[in-house]
């Protein structure tokens, strides 16, 4: 932290103090987050625009740089539309606690060893919990909109994030078996030795699980039936306008970056470098900044995964709604349930390679 | 054997693996993308945009007022009077064609037996006030002397095939 900051937190009273630096450390996670989202929907017009041979946006600024600053303000100087016989208040509430919960899991996300808001112990239950709090957003925008439309919507999709994110959980308990720990930095130190050390190598049906079950859990293509812009309008934000719309849409894109960042620290080895334990590189290059563990090889992880979403997307058809339903409770649970049993016995029999240190 | 097949092909993903493979390949591919204003696309010279009306070299404006062009308009969107002038000739008082009406069939240019009712390569104009949508004789004379160029090369280019 730099000096000035010091000396006027030092200067503030005891409780006072702690409040600042905490708020200074979340501004240091949310400001670069919200910059992210912003021009992750540039990525994804673009990088999508490219994969179907086009060229995505291209006239706001250089390579049309400035696309998501056009987006905001078209976005800020609309109406807010508040639908006759919604309820006020949920109405407003609705987007508020959507972006509220993908944001407060930022808290726990280890960015390099020690750097992390909380500390917490509990971490990965506290993901969990926020994670799934976002579908109190959903259920309460289609109620409060007092819309059939808007209900069955909300429905629609909060079935699907509840079925996604059970094998979710599940995925997830299998990845704190084999770390033998709830808190996520534990987790990613668990995952020390090399490449083959993360868990994407043991685990990794549940990797595959995990990150596909993310996508659903966000409502994205090929999962988006929620909103399916070509066969029904919108789903559960149908009654929607200006900022509380595009609210519901940072929340979106806050959740792919937070699925993506999970992924990341869950089954890539989080800030760990790719490079360690290759034996013939010198000692020297490990400790030192591009080979050696960080912080940018988390963000670097990151991006990989978000660039997979938006892979995806441009690739893969909608799925219809029995087929989502079907591979999220029938395949998914059961597979997820049959890995932790055997995961389960590779712990207690300690079967090398991975689980013979635990 | 099968069954066994089918099962590992579809827990590998085998077959999204493929299509993931195109839509990687595609985006290094060249775009097709014409950045509009800027770019644009070939036009043929048989083009059939904004109409006009001709001169001779001399200056003379060509329309005789036969009203070929009048009679053969499918959308009946041409308009003609006609009087004799001071030195005996035939000229038209009155041209006038409505863009709302006109279907851009290219009838009147073939129709013309002096070339002069000719449709240009002009493709991107507009009106911002009523009433801007009728083409009067001066508006379509001023767009002959402007494009005559043009609009002779593209008849030149063409006129093998006529």
């Amino acid at each position: 932290m730099p000096e000035f900051l010091v000396s006027i937190l030092a200067a503030l009273p005891p409780g006072l103090a702690v409040v600042a630096e905490n708020v200074i450390k979340i501004a240091c996670i949310l400001a670069p987050l919200l910059v992210v989202v912003a021009w992750f929907t540039y990525a994804e017009r673009k990088i999508i625009g490219y994969m179907q041979v086009r060229m995505g946006p291209n006239r706001v600024g250089y390579y049309g740089l400035l696309q998501p600053i056009a987006d905001a303000v078209k976005l800020m100087f609309k109406e807010i539309i508040l639908p006759a016989g919604a309820d006020r208040a949920l109405f407003i509430f609705a987007p508020i606690l959507s972006l509220g919960v993908a944001v407060a899991a930022w808290a726990v996300v280890p960015f390099d060893d020690g750097l992390v808001l909380a500390d917490v112990n509990a971490g990965l239950l506290y993901i969990l919990a926020m994670t799934s709090m976002g579908v109190y957003g959903v259920i309460i925008a289609g109620w409060a909109s007092n819309s059939k439309y808007a209900l069955l919507g909300a429905m629609r999709s909060a079935a699907q994030i509840v079925a996604y994110e059970i094998a979710m959980g599940f995925a997830l308990v299998v990845v704190l078996m084999a770390a033998g720990s709830l808190n996520l930095r534990e987790i990613v130190l668990a995952q020390q030795g090399s490449l083959i050390h993360w868990f994407w190598l043991p685990l990794f049906p549940m990797f595959l699980v995990y990150f596909i079950s993310g996508v659903a859990e966000t409502n994205r293509a090929p999962f988006d039936v929620a909103e399916g812009e070509a066969e029904l309008v919108a789903g559960f934000h149908v009654d929607y306008s200006c900022m509380p719309f595009s609210v519901f849409f940072v929340a979106e894109y806050a959740n792919m970056v937070m699925i993506s960042v999970l992924s990341a620290i869950m089954f890539l080895g989080g800030w760990l470098s790719p490079f360690e334990a290759l034996l013939f590189l010198p000692e020297r290059w490990m400790s030192t900044f591009p080979l050696g563990h960080g912080w940018h090889w988390l963000i670097l992880k990151t991006f990989m995964f978000m660039f997979l979403f938006l892979w995806l997307r441009a690739t893969f058809p909608r799925y219809r709604y029995d087929q989502i339903m079907r591979l999220g409770w029938k395949v998914f649970i059961p597979l997820t349930i049959a890995w932790i049993l055997l995961v389960g016995v590779a712990i207690v029999a300690e079967l090398g390679p991975w689980f013979d240190k635990a | 054997m099968s069954t066994l097949r089918r099962l590992a092909k579809t827990f590998l993903l085998l077959e999204l693996l493929k299509g993931l493979g195109v839509t990687f390949r595609f985006l290094f591919s060249e775009k097709l993308t014409i950045r509009y204003p800027e770019e644009k696309t070939p036009k043929s010279p048989r083009f059939r945009g904004l109409h006009a009306l001709r001169r001779y070299p001399n200056g003379e404006e060509r329309c005789i007022a036969c009203k070929l062009c009048e009679a053969v308009c499918p959308a009946l969107a041409i308009t003609i009077e006609s009087e004799p002038r001071a030195d005996g000739t035939r000229r038209t008082t009155r041209y006038e064609i409505d863009l709302f009406k006109c279907i851009y069939c290219g009838f009147c240019e073939e129709s013309c037996p002096v070339d002069s009712i000719v449709e240009t390569g002009i493709h991107e104009y507009h009106f911002e006030n009523r009433g801007e949508n009728i083409m009067t004789k001066e508006k379509l004379l001023a767009i002959g002397d402007k494009y005559e160029e043009e609009i002779a090369r593209a008849r030149a280019v063409d006129a093998l095939y006529r």
